[in-house]
């Protein structure tokens, strides 16, 4: 049952996938790319990864789509369609994506993994202990300088896409 | 683990949505749908991680807890591009890349 329901997520991803980066509509595009992001999350889910599930779901398809959707409403003319790309670029594009496709399921294929036998669960206490610990296994300093560097990112933000003519004209 | 389904479908599956984003890096010509790509192949490389963890070290959470680090990074880069993107429309009104060649030569 479980591989029935990992194939139909896998295909939808695939599907969905070619067809965000091939529509020529922005909007479209981007409902495309949700639905990609939402099958990485049921994937997660699948692997018995709730946290990072749910941290996928709010955090890219909440947070990062609805940031797309406003840039694209401020910027795009969501009416008219992208401009093609060039049969020959697409031609090259597509070769180099079906040689490493090819390279990698070849690489990996021939490698043999050894899969480890016993099962496990990873829950959010395990995720917070972990991220708080400054022993042993703890990430306390990757943590620190993560939310250092969304701060940063915060004040980058605003900063570049602040609107400096407004107050020139008032003057 | 997903019974019935072993590590190598789940390469298979994150190796061809990375290069997907690839082939949209490549071919698109417009900077929002480029960094969509990127969104792609960002996805598929904390897959990598968590599949690698959750199959091969399950008794460790480095995957989980790397992949949650990309997923931030991944946030404060797309907000921070957009901010770029934002700015640069307001200074060439287009987003298209054959009009950003300030920095061509």
């Amino acid at each position: 049952m479980e591989k029935f329901i990992f194939y139909f997520i896998a295909m939808v991803m695939v599907v969905f996938s070619i067809m965000a980066v091939s529509s020529r509509n922005i909007m479209r595009s981007i409902i495309y790319l949700l639905f990609v992001l939402l099958g990485i999350a049921g994937i997660y889910f699948m692997l018995n990864f709730y946290f990072l599930g749910a941290v996928q779901m709010t955090v890219y398809a909440g947070g990062v789509i609805i940031l797309y959707i406003n840039s694209i409403m401020l910027v795009e003319k969501i009416g008219e369609p992208m401009d093609a790309p060039k049969l020959l670029h697409q031609l090259i594009a597509g070769g180099i994506s079906a040689l490493g496709i090819g390279a990698g399921v070849f690489a990996f294929s021939n490698y043999s993994f050894t899969i480890a036998a016993e099962e496990s669960t990873t829950t959010i206490n395990d995720v917070g202990t972990a991220m708080l610990s400054y022993g042993e296994n703890g990430f306390i300093l990757p943590f620190e300088v993560v939310s250092m560097l969304l701060l940063a990112v915060m004040v980058g933000a605003i900063v570049i896409a602040k609107s400096y003519h407004q107050k020139e004209n008032t003057k | 683990m997903i019974s019935g389904v072993s590590i190598y479908e789940i390469l298979i599956l994150s190796t061809i949505i990375f290069f997907i984003g690839v082939y949209g890096f490549f071919t698109r010509k417009n900077l929002i749908a480029m960094l969509m790509s990127i969104e792609l192949i960002l996805n598929s490389a904390a897959l990598n991680f968590v599949v690698a963890n959750k199959y091969l070290f399950p008794g460790n959470i480095e995957g989980n807890i790397f992949s949650l680090f990309i997923i931030a990074i991944a946030a404060a880069e797309t907000a921070l591009a957009l901010a770029i993107v934002i700015n640069l429309y307001r200074l060439i009104m287009s987003l298209k890349t054959k009009d950003l060649e300030t920095m061509k030569y």
